[in-house]
């Protein structure tokens, strides 16, 4: 059995059709994982797949979990040494929901430590690495789950985005991205990162399979107090008029440029209407508020990792202080930093000026962005700025790594949803160019997204 | 100016609601065996989502209207983070009133015995973490084993101004609230460490020292005339009151430093990013106002301009179960009010005490008929047992000599001879109200149907 290149969609209407057995796409990607996972990192825990009796439309077909997505009975680990050997008791609303529809768990995919990176290199096991170049990294966080989809080594898989940990490793490996709106899918079981910004959602080889199931695991879920129903309704837009944020696009490097601009041609020949914006008033501030709200709330999100439940057994002398201080060194040092980040972001005196303030700059960026996007359909901008670094070379210089969400972290404060598809090559590698949307507005950017990737054939799968 | 200022914090559980703050857990703790009443959202596993149990909301806005309380409209709920190992997510998700953020209520007050009052600076929503259980005594045991059965069970912290200046005061206030508590239905009594006191004393405009974790009315009087006598003789000596955190030792009464200034926790408040606003309307206050139906006060001036006597409208406008009820039968029927209030006061609520009943029926037709027929009945110990089938929805039946018709005939016919020189000269309907109200006396409302056709025929066979 081969399906190399076969979208989710096309294996799921064969199995349908009985000219295939889910059993062999299990066993398919199963191999696959099994043979690559060495090389590509991609896979924490591999599960080995049951004989499949499941009458639901994903018949019992296996699906990559990005290991911060609560499993029942499998270890989440979050990448971390701390959550090791953690096994929930309970399984997050979308896996449940996946799982109601027939789905199973193929593997728990590697990921940066926490979510917290856009390399896949911060993992306690190992850097993640690309399929395409395995010198280079695949982006992150949600590393595992693209480099899986890239490979062959998972039909389609769920990831998260805080910052752009969707897109990010996307437009890194070629695939397809979708981070939906803010509430649009329930996070009970997503272990937290920075709960006012992040989302589950789905990577995929066609905006087709992303559609199919980000409709599975949405909608409202009482257990997560910000989840709403999202309009789930088929959107045609017709000819679709999309702003394009050139002082975003002006941070891109040069050759990720010519890509977009390209694309930006292909796609006005297929119908598509472009206008351009020079100035987004608030740019300066996106970076820095996101980090702001982010490591505030993963400060206080991880205050739990104290030792005493989670992480290896420590011979400490003392009391629980001293416990909770030397187990604490179980973190990664970019989790550490995003701690210590928090922390001083909320003591005392720096509350006003740092917190409220980016909290504030926020809500003006929401503003803006709903300004701007009225008239419009969408907005259009890289996915990430520059295309794939070595292992290796960001953590030599954070500044970079960080500088690297300056383009993905917009639809996180705006609670948009967003979606990253490859737009065109540079050498070796892929560009991922994203579509963004106002809240709520999900089925009309995958709309829009599919008509593009139609448009554009970078990647053709069957 | 040698002044003592003693400001409380009390928390109070809301043992009523069944459930969790944040999550469908049994809020029933007590006597459990450890870590039963528990899911990922109270031991705050990794993933796990608080949501908002609505419930509490309502029951703390009681508590607010008690205390005439300003609810605010919005307000929010914030992490409060310090590291503790009963506090399983290492931050409490609790209310506050500075950076943006609004408590449940503010600008409250109670009134204490002597008349003075009170002020509440506010009120808020929070949780309980879990318990710290030692084998043995703390300073022997070989491991510290933690309990979160209690973790997350909905608490309401009332906030007080520096108002009260004498032990004395400080357990007035704890016993005025608990009975307020209890007359809004709240329960605590009856549950161990449902109310918990931590106690500001400042002597002579010193500094404010904290005693934490106090329960019991007694206690915290006892624990201010020890912290008083402490911090006056420091004073004496000329030594300066250090402000600290202190543990009130029940068994030696006294207080003990636990935590002094340099290690003063920064809390590091930030907004609960997982939970939206609590938004309180105007129509929900209204609602709550009516279930709560004003205060002991209230009850008991409307019982005395009833004309219930002071013994009785105290023991009724106790319980609010019992003042509803007595509501119900007065609106029935008038005239049974100063029965009812008798029989409410002492065999009913003898009854709901012994048999621990907090909830009467609605329908009060059982209890109509024992109000009733009240002096034809024996002793107080039928009495009892016709209320507890009352209660327990059981038809009340009572037992008197029920003449068949035409012996009641004839007895009517006995009644009406004997009144006959006290009616003769009444006109028709005059004559018949007079002879069916002693008839309904001896019979019972229920036979009414049967009394109106007996007592006509006679009539009409007299004219
Ligand atoms: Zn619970």
């Amino acid at each position: 059995m081969n399906l190399k290149g076969r979208s989710f969609l096309t294996i799921l209407r064969d199995v349908e059709r009985g000219s295939i057995s889910p059993d062999d796409v299990n066993e398919y990607y199963y191999r696959n994982a099994l043979a690559l996972n060495n090389t590509i990192n991609a896979y924490i825990t591999l599960i080995k797949p049951q004989q499949s009796s499941s009458d639901g439309p994903l018949r019992g077909i296996g699906i990559a979990v990005k290991d911060n997505i609560s499993t029942r009975g499998i270890r989440t680990t979050c990448a971390s040494r701390m959550l090791e050997n953690y096994v929930p008791p309970y399984d997050a609303t979308a896996v449940e929901r996946l799982k109601n529809n027939g789905g199973s768990i193929l593997g728990k995919t590697n990921m940066d430590e926490f979510a917290m990176g856009s390399s896949g290199e911060n993992s306690a096991f190992g850097p993640t690495r690309n399929p395409i170049n395995t010198d280079y990294v695949p982006g992150g966080s949600s590393s595992g789950s693209a480099a899986a989809v890239a490979a062959e080594m998972a039909p389609i898989a769920l990831g998260s985005d805080t910052g752009g940990s969707i897109r990010a490793p996307a437009s890194f490996t070629g695939t397809v991205g979708f981070k939906p709106s803010y509430g649009a899918v329930s996070r009970y079981g997503l272990i937290a990162y920075a709960n006012s910004l992040e989302v589950i959602g789905v990577i995929s080889k066609t905006v087709k399979d992303a559609e199919l199931l980000f409709k599975m695991i949405a909608g409202r879920d009482l257990r997560d107090s910000t989840s709403f129903n999202v309009d789930l309704t088929s959107r045609d837009v017709g000819r679709p008029r999309i702003l394009v944020l050139r002082s975003f696009v002006r941070m891109a490097d040069e050759r990720v440029q010519k890509v977009f601009y390209d694309s930006i041609s292909k796609l006005e020949r297929a119908g598509f209407i472009f206008d351009y914006l020079d100035e987004f008033r608030e740019i300066d501030y996106v970076l820095s508020s996101y980090y702001t709200i982010a490591c505030a709330e993963a400060s206080t999100n991880l205050s739990r990792y104290d030792g005493i439940r989670y992480g290896p057994r420590l011979d400490v002398a003392g009391n629980w202080r001293s416990y909770i201080e030397a187990a604490r060194g179980f973190f990664g040092s970019e989790v550490k930093a995003r701690i210590m980040m928090g922390t001083f972001i909320l003591s005392a005196g720096y509350y006003e000026t740092y917190y409220l303030k980016a909290l504030q700059i926020r809500k003006e960026i929401r503003a803006e962005f709903e300004r701007i996007m009225k008239g419009y359909d969408a907005v259009y901008i890289p996915t990430m700025p520059v295309l794939p670094w070595k292992i290796g070379e960001g953590i030599r210089d954070p500044k970079m790594a960080y500088a690297a969400d300056v383009l993905t972290v917009l639809p996180n404060l705006t609670g948009s949803p967003a979606i990253s598809i490859p737009v065109g090559k540079s050498g070796e590698f892929f560009v991922g160019g994203q579509f963004i949307g106002l809240r709520g507005d999900d089925m009309k950017i995958i709309s829009i997204a599919s008509e593009a990737e139609n448009a554009l054939e970078v990647v053709r799968h069957e | 100016m040698n002044e003592v200022k003693i400001g409380l914090e009390v928390h109070v559980q809301l043992v009523n609601l069944r459930t969790k703050l944040f999550c469908s857990c049994s809020s029933d703790y007590r006597g459990k065996p450890p870590n039963v009443n528990v899911c990922p959202v109270c031991t705050g596993l990794p993933g796990s989502m608080p949501s908002l149990n609505k419930k509490a909301v309502e029951e703390a806005l009681k508590i607010a209207i008690l205390l005439n309380a300003q609810p605010y409209p919005v307000s929010y709920f914030f992490r409060k983070s310090y590291f503790y190992p009963d506090l399983p997510k290492n931050f409490q998700i609790t209310q506050y009133d500075k950076a943006g953020g609004y408590p449940l209520a503010h600008d409250g007050s109670l009134k204490l015995t002597s008349g003075k009052v009170v002020r509440i600076e506010r009120i808020h929503l929070e949780e309980d973490p879990g318990r710290i259980v030692y084998e043995g005594s703390r300073a022997t045991a070989r491991y510290s084993l933690i309990d979160y059965n209690r973790s997350g069970i909905a608490l309401v912290e009332i906030v007080t101004a520096p108002d009260m200046s004498s032990a004395e005061e400080a357990r007035d206030f704890v016993e005025r609230l608990t009975q307020g508590l209890e007359d809004i239905g709240m329960n605590i009594k009856e549950f161990e460490g449902a109310l918990r006191v931590d106690v500001n004393v400042s002597y002579a405009g010193g500094e404010r020292v904290e005693i934490k974790n106090i329960t019991g009315a007694s206690s915290v009087e006892k624990a201010v005339i020890y912290e008083v006598f402490r911090q006056k003789t420091l004073y004496e000596k000329g030594i300066r009151v250090e402000r600290e955190t202190r543990a009130w030792d029940e068994k030696r009464r006294i207080t003990i430093s636990s935590r002094s200034k340099e290690f003063e926790e920064e809390y590091r408040y930030m907004p609960e990013p997982d939970l939206p606003p609590i938004v309180i309307s105007e129509s929900l206050i209204e609602r709550i106002k009516d279930e709560i139906k004003g205060s002991y006060e209230q009850r008991y001036e409307s019982l005395l301009k009833d004309g219930i006597n002071e013994e009785l409208a105290r023991k009724i406008s106790s319980n609010r179960e019992l003042y509803r009820i007595y509501e119900l039968i007065s609106s029935e029927d008038s005239s049974l009010k100063d029965v009812a209030a008798s029989v409410l006061a002492n065999e009913l609520s003898y009854l709901m005490k012994r048999d621990s009943i907090e909830r009467l029926p609605d329908d009060v037709s059982g209890l109509v008929k024992i109000l009733m027929n009240y002096d034809r009945l024996p002793d107080h110990s039928t009495v009892v047992e016709h209320l507890r089938k009352w209660i327990r929805g059981e038809e009340v039946v009572i037992k008197t000599a029920v003449p068949e018709a035409e012996d009641l005939k004839k007895e009517i016919e006995e009644i009406v001879r004997e009144n006959y020189s006290r009616i003769k000269d009444l006109e028709y309907n005059k004559k018949f109200e007079y002879l069916m109200g002693i008839l309904i006396r001896k019979y019972g409302k229920e036979r009414k149907k049967a009394l109106v056709s007996a007592l006509a025929e006679i009539l009409s066979e007299m004219k």
